[in-house]
């Protein structure tokens, strides 16, 4: 019996988890995220960290931030971008991926863009070679 | 003395099937993407906090280093399950467990009590099996 509500509560805390995978792209908060498990406030945030070794305000900032990086990647710019993951203001979107990421999204896209070209133009330099010379890509 | 494994390869049957298993199932980041001429592809992945292990996900296609026998074993061999790639570890097995169930990844062993932790097994998009384990702290 025991062992049953374990993974019933197993389930609430990830659906919780997989609600933010999904909607952090709106307008969403700490509210929205307990109704999806079910649970008051302070029983969730201490599940929910024991869980996945953050609180699920922190788990959404991340989200939005892993997001933020593939979309800048893709070119899209900071404004679109942070619109994108769920924030009102580039300023604000642009303060939080500095102190996340460790560096502005531009520059971030910058070092994006000119890997991704790298890439294009020379991708033997990320080939170990021994598979280029295996799959005769090198001649 | 060898110190560090940077690349390891799994060997799979489609690559864009691949990349969505591994990248949107699995949560793994795309290392490296490139185009390598006549629609072959380095296509290199890392698990989500291991950033400087990259895992090549690498075709089983004719041409370069499969001839065309080798395909059809591998494929057959894979197809069935025959291969178990890696383990992985996680903080927590039952979340991770049911969180990849319900995105659609097929496990052939529910999480397991063993003497190190726990274990279950999962199959990727192509066949192969891997070991999800949470150790024992």
């Amino acid at each position: 019996m025991e062992q049953y509500e374990k993974i019933y509560l197993y389930k609430r805390i990830v659906k919780a988890k997989l609600f933010i995978d999904d909607h952090y792209a709106e307008n969403i908060d700490l509210g929205n995220i307990c109704d999806q498990a079910n649970f008051s406030r302070f029983h969730f945030i201490r599940l929910f960290k024991s869980i996945y070794g953050s609180t699920p305000n922190n788990y959404l900032i991340k989200t939005r931030m892993e997001k933020a990086k593939i979309l800048l990647a893709k070119g899209h710019s900071v404004l679109e971008t942070s619109i994108m993951v769920g924030f009102d203001s580039p300023t604000s979107f642009a303060g939080m991926f500095k102190r996340i990421a460790g560096q502005t999204p531009s520059s971030f896209q910058k070092k994006q863009h000119a890997q991704k070209n790298a890439m294009q133009l020379n991708p033997l330099l990320f080939v170990p070679n021994c598979f280029a010379e295996n799959n005769g890509w090198t001649k | 003395m060898i110190t560090k494994i940077t690349h390891t390869c799994i060997y799979v049957l489609d690559q864009n099937s691949a990349y969505d298993f591994y990248v949107n199932k699995l949560g793994f980041k795309v290392h490296t993407d490139a185009p390598m001429g006549e629609g072959a592809r380095w296509l290199t992945v890392t698990p989500p906090e291991q950033p400087e292990l990259e895992i090549t996900l690498f075709l089983v296609a004719e041409g370069g280093m499969f001839d065309e026998e080798t395909v059809q074993i591998m494929t057959t061999l894979i197809k069935k399950g025959t291969f178990g790639a890696a383990v992985f570890t996680c903080k927590d097995l039952l979340a991770t467990y049911e969180e990849l169930k319900s995105k659609g990844v097929v496990f052939k062993k529910p999480p397991t009590k063993e003497f190190y932790g726990y274990e279950a097994l999962f199959l990727d998009d192509s066949g192969n099996w891997f070991s999800l384990a949470q150790i024992n702290s």
